[in-house]
């Protein structure tokens, strides 16, 4: 039997994806199915006077029109589940359909159901609805100011919540000899996952049960909201995801759009869709980031960084999205001494409404806002003090020795060596003939650049005694259960909900290997509240973490059951049995006699002769509640040229070396990290939502926002180093948010080293030619 | 993204088509590739009423010389315009913009006579029409007229087709046909389409004297234009680093550009893209 695990094998699911024959929300049909189409506010911000659905209600082919006022007594709220500690935060009131004010442009207030999708889209269009517009504000820190709108009257200067940790560093700040300060823009991306999300509910009077397809990462989290939303209770709800195309933390949250879809489903007794269009989904799907940051680092002339602080203000949106608040606190301040021994730190979140798309999570969450300023901080304070970046990251960065290493604010890294991944990622872009070659060129007037990101980041989320500290309203374990059929043929079910992420090949993996039998003779299913027991979906890079160890421990107690059983045939006693490659054996005689796993499998259900005490059947489940999150560090190194001519970045290289833990497929592990980098540099380089004073979307379509190309982009050059996490059964760590996490400061630094001969020491993202053409022109005109 | 209801009808004959459009009470539109019109369908921001589908009409297709000019029918789609032996012999820089429209989807459905009626100023083709001079020959209720790719154009979206006409064809003249020519074209991140697209076309190799010059510009103004002083500026001198130089910055400095905060960043991508497409043009082989 050849090892299974760390294998390049072909992902199991493309075989259905690739040719069209996967099943996502939309592919559903039902019998007497019926299609919503949501009636949106223009507005960003303003009164609903009237609205009049008569006209739409008269087409022919309309079952219903429904408004905010039908609704708002019928169903709950829309809550926020992440309620950070010791933050007073505020819940904004989220009616599943407006009634009273609209909050973004975007904000339902009306729902058509039709016969079909035309009508509906024709009778959304007559339903005419009397706004009364307000001003608006959709900065976080203009948000704050005296005498702005409110987003909701009850949230004073929309401050939602204001969240701190760490000491007041006052005095080290005053005594220090070098403070770099800097205030970075973490702009509003919009993470266009290629499937927009879509929702089809279907209520079944025989069982009283309703079922919902819908586009999630968390099956289970969407039915224990939903079931407080709708009232209706868990038994009688199943949520179903089978085929995701993506989320990037986008299909996280509970949306207006299930609950309403839901709730029609059940009032007109028949199947109701629901799908998004590509305009909705950039006007109403989650954002990401956006954070106004004023950071500083003091710091020694010698480059030892002495403490960090950041005062952030987060936009969250017009209403407290699912994981919102979590996103930029707990996510974020808890980790912004980066991979850096920085002996003191403080963070100091405002969390704040504007009248804009609701952020939550985004590939990477909070990390990748707190390791931008990091890692640019170092290299502002690196050349403040005069300092090669890479010898003040020598310098500063945690020793090998000193894991577990407990950061400012009590957060345990696990286990690494940062050094190591740096000095492989300047061997591989070969730092020194680098530099002198900048040198050689700059006085050809050619700029290129050289930037550095050393990273740390916290994922397989994640311990659940933690996530009740830190406010997060639901556990963080994983579950499995695998499950043996007579045959020897073996059903995984994983709570965790993998939506592109190829854990359904990674998973056949582990229990191929431990079990000692083919890959494809193990089915992964997840997906479905009503074939899986309770788990917590995917997302913070925590399924294999968290997902692949519940189903190691599952796995292994049906080793330990099948050894009972095989001892038993064997006619010796457990101890002296052994299993390996799917076969029993007695030890030390292995040609005595031999069972394979798949007899033993057969036996447990016939269940002639079982042990004493040993019940039929071979199945495990396994609760996994992992002891710590996991930390997956590395270094990653951009060389860009800048065109001064036109303000083009082009990307020369890229280097990623990555610690991620044991790899269990190098093929998708190359993947996560190639589609992350590719997020990453997107944000450094061309995306960024933008709003006008009145919050409408300037960016609001694929012709407008930027999601980078394949032809962007240069080969990238990846390695790895292996340090296991150590509290990890199977030593894994994660891998997919780390591109995302660490590639934006690697680009930006890159730039800002390319532009430095111009006295350019910070820009704002994302590094748009016109931006950077502009500021060498400012820099040549103050120059001259 | 759902179309409201219209009407389809595929034209047999021409006749038939300008019958249609004469109807006053209903929107009628024609379909050719459909890449700019059924987005702009999808998203309810055109809503006529009846769709007409030229792609039977004969007199709408094929590539042949025809005298002094190619003749290139109006509902020839990008990737033929782009393989076509006859457009790539003699009509370069027609190929060479249309190869770079879009992704490969679009140039299988697109047409030239589609791009050139929608007229979005951001559009590939208006540049090397332009730069080729090419007449458009349009038929209507009163026969047939020929009009400049120049005159053609009016404003954003706005040419001057009548209610009542067709574009058949598209002719270039063939005095071209040895000239040296290029279509520099920088795509916009998100759209694909060009943020600037320099048409160039030249008769003269590097130490030869310039006899003809063209420079047309898509895509940073509200139409495509030409930038008639620059090429005045070539014609006459050498195609050398001065010259080039000297013609970039006229051509940046009588831009038709909007004012606004960009408009000195538009002149730097004129000055750039030009001086950039004559050194591609210079460069190339004998």
């Amino acid at each position: 039997m050849p090892q299974v695990m760390g294998q390049a094998l072909k992902r199991h699911e493309d075989i259905r994806l690739i040719r069209g024959r996967g099943q996502y929300t939309d592919d559903m049909k039902l019998p007497g199915m019926v299609y919503a189409k949501m009636v949106r506010s223009p507005y960003a911000h303003a009164k609903i006077a009237a609205v009049h659905v008569a006209q739409a209600i008269n087409l022919p082919g309309v079952l219903a029109v429904f408004t905010g006022n039908d609704l708002k007594d019928e169903l709950g709220l829309i809550p926020t589940a992440w309620i950070p500690p010791n933050s007073d935060l505020k819940m904004t009131p989220h009616p599943a359909l407006a009634y009273d004010t609209v909050r973004y442009v975007g904000d339902a207030v009306a729902v058509v159901i039709a016969e079909n999708p035309y009508i509906a889209q024709d009778a959304a269009d007559l339903v005419q609805v009397d706004y009364e517009p307000l001003r608006a504000v959709t900065n976080p820190r203009d948000a704050v100011g005296p005498g702005m709108p409110l987003v909701h009257q009850e949230i004073d200067r929309n401050i939602a919540f204001h969240w701190s940790v760490g000491p007041n560093l006052d005095d080290v700040f005053n005594q220090a000899d070098v403070v770099v300060k800097q205030e970075f823009r973490q702009q509003r991306l919009i993470p266009n996952a290629m499937e927009p999300r879509a929702a089809v509910a279907q209520y079944n009077q025989a069982t009283d049960e309703l079922t919902l397809w819908v586009t999630t990462q968390n099956p289970h989290i969407h039915r224990l909201l939903m079931s407080g939303i709708l009232g209706i209770p868990e038994h009688k709800l199943r949520v179903v995801a089978i085929d995701v195309g993506g989320g990037f933390g986008s299909k996280i949250a509970c949306y207006p759009d299930e609950v309403v879809v839901s709730w029609a489903a059940r009032r007109l007794r028949r199947p109701v869709k629901w799908t998004e269009t590509r305009q909705e989904n950039f006007m109403v799907t989650s954002h990401g980031r956006d954070h106004v940051q004023e950071v500083e680092l003091a710091g020694t002339k010698d480059g030892h960084i002495q403490a960090v602080r950041v005062k952030a203000f987060s936009n969250l949106g017009a209403y407290l999205s699912t994981a919102g608040p979590g996103v930029p606190t707990i996510l974020f301040g808890l980790i912004v001494n980066g991979a850096y021994h920085i002996p003191q730190a403080s963070a100091d979140v405002y969390g704040v409404v504007t009248h804009t798309t609701p952020v939550d999570a985004y590939r990477g969450a909070g990390r990748p806002e707190a390791t931008y300023l990091i890692e640019r901080m170092v290299d502002r304070f690196a050349a403040t003090i005069g300092m090669d970046p890479v010898a003040v990251r020598e310098l500063n960065l945690i020793e090998a020795k000193a894991f577990p290493y407990t950061n400012p604010f009590g957060l345990q890294y696990d286990s690494g060596n940062y050094q190591e991944t740096l000095k492989i990622a300047l061997d591989m872009v070969d730092y020194a003939n680098l530099r002198q070659e900048q040198v050689q060129l700059r006085k050809d007037g050619k700029y290129i650049g050289i930037g550095f990101s050393t990273y740390v980041e916290m994922c397989g989320l994640g311990p659940s005694e933690v996530a009740g500290a830190v406010g997060f309203q639901g556990g963080l374990w994983e579950s499995a259960t695998v499950r043996v059929h007579p045959t020897g043929k073996v059903t995984v079910f994983t709570g965790a909900s993998p939506h592109g992420q190829g854990e359904e090949t990674t998973f056949a993996q582990i229990v191929a290997e431990e079990l000692g039998m083919p890959v494809d003779d193990i089915e992964i299913v997840h997906g479905d509240t009503a074939r899986i027991s309770m788990g917590w979906g995917t997302y913070g890079s925590r399924t294999t973490a968290v997902g692949g160890g519940a189903i190691h421990l599952a796995t292994q107690k049906i080793i330990q059951k099948a050894k009972k059983i095989a001892a038993h045939k064997l006619e010796v006693s457990e101890s002296d049995v052994v299993f390996h490659d799917g076969v029993f054996e007695v030890q030390g005689l292995p040609e005595l006699r031999q069972l394979t796993f798949q007899a033993v499998a057969l036996d447990a259900y016939l269940a002639w002769s079982l042990p004493e005490g040993i019940e039929p059947a071979l199945e495990g489940t396994a609760f996994y509640d992992p002891k710590n999150f996991t930390y997956p560090f590395g270094a990653h190194v951009a060389v860009v040229s800048v065109d001064t001519a036109t303000g083009d970045v082009r990307l020369m290289r890229y280097i990623a070396v990555d610690d991620i833990g044991n790899i269990i497929n190098p093929m998708i592990v190359e993947g996560q990290i190639h589609g992350g980098l590719v997020q990453g540099i997107g944000q450094a380089l061309y995306e960024g939502a933008e709003f006008d004073d009145q919050g409408q979307l300037l960016t609001g379509s694929l012709l407008d926002y930027a999601v980078p190309k394949a032809r962007f982009f240069p080969r990238f050059e990846t390695a790895h180093t292996v340090t296991p996490s150590p509290h990890n059964p199977l030593g894994v760590k994660g891998v997919g948010e780390t591109g995302a996490i660490a590639s934006t400061p690697a680009i930006v630094n890159a730039v800002m080293d390319a532009l430095s001969p111009f006295g350019i020491e910070d820009l704002p993202m994302p590094l748009t030619p016109e931006k950077v053409w502009q500021a060498v022109q400012q820099a040549k005109g103050g120059r001259a | 993204m759902l179309t409201a209801p219209f009407e389809y009808r595929r034209a047999e004959r021409v006749e038939d088509v300008i019958e249609w459009l004469s109807d006053e009470t209903r929107e009628t539109k024609i379909l050719a590739g459909g890449h700019s019109l059924l987005p702009l369908m999808k998203l309810r921001l055109a809503t006529p009423a009846i769709l007409v589908d030229v792609s039977a009409l004969r007199e709408l297709q094929g590539v042949q010389e025809d005298g002094e000019v190619l003749r290139v029918g109006a509902f020839t789609r990008y990737v033929e315009l782009a393989r076509h032996s006859l457009i790539n012999q003699k009509a370069s820089l027609l190929s060479q913009a249309a190869n770079v429209v879009g992704d490969l989807q679009v140039r299988n459905r697109g047409t030239i006579g589609g791009s050139l009626c929608h007229a979005d100023p951001a559009a590939d083709l208006p540049a090397a029409v332009l730069a080729l001079e090419a007449q458009l020959v349009i038929l209507g209720p009163n026969g047939t007229r020929r009009e400049s790719a120049e005159a053609f154009f009016m404003a954003p979206f706005v040419t001057t087709l009548g209610r009542q006409e067709i574009l058949a064809a598209i002719e270039i003249p063939l005095s071209t046909q040895n000239a040296r020519s290029t279509y520099l074209k920088r795509p916009h991140p998100a759209s694909g389409y060009p943020v600037i697209g320099v048409a160039c076309l030249i008769d003269a190799i590097h130490n030869q004297t310039i006899g003809t010059a063209r420079l047309a510009i898509t895509g940073i103004a509200s139409t495509a234009f030409r930038a008639s002083a620059a090429e005045a500026q070539l014609v006459g001198g050498r195609l050398d680093a001065e010259t080039i130089a000297k013609a970039a910055s006229t051509a940046a400095i009588n831009a038709p550009l909007d004012d606004d905060e960009h408009t000195e960043y538009k002149q730097q991508l004129v000055q750039v893209y030009v001086s950039r497409a004559l050194q591609q043009v210079a460069a190339q082989e004998d």
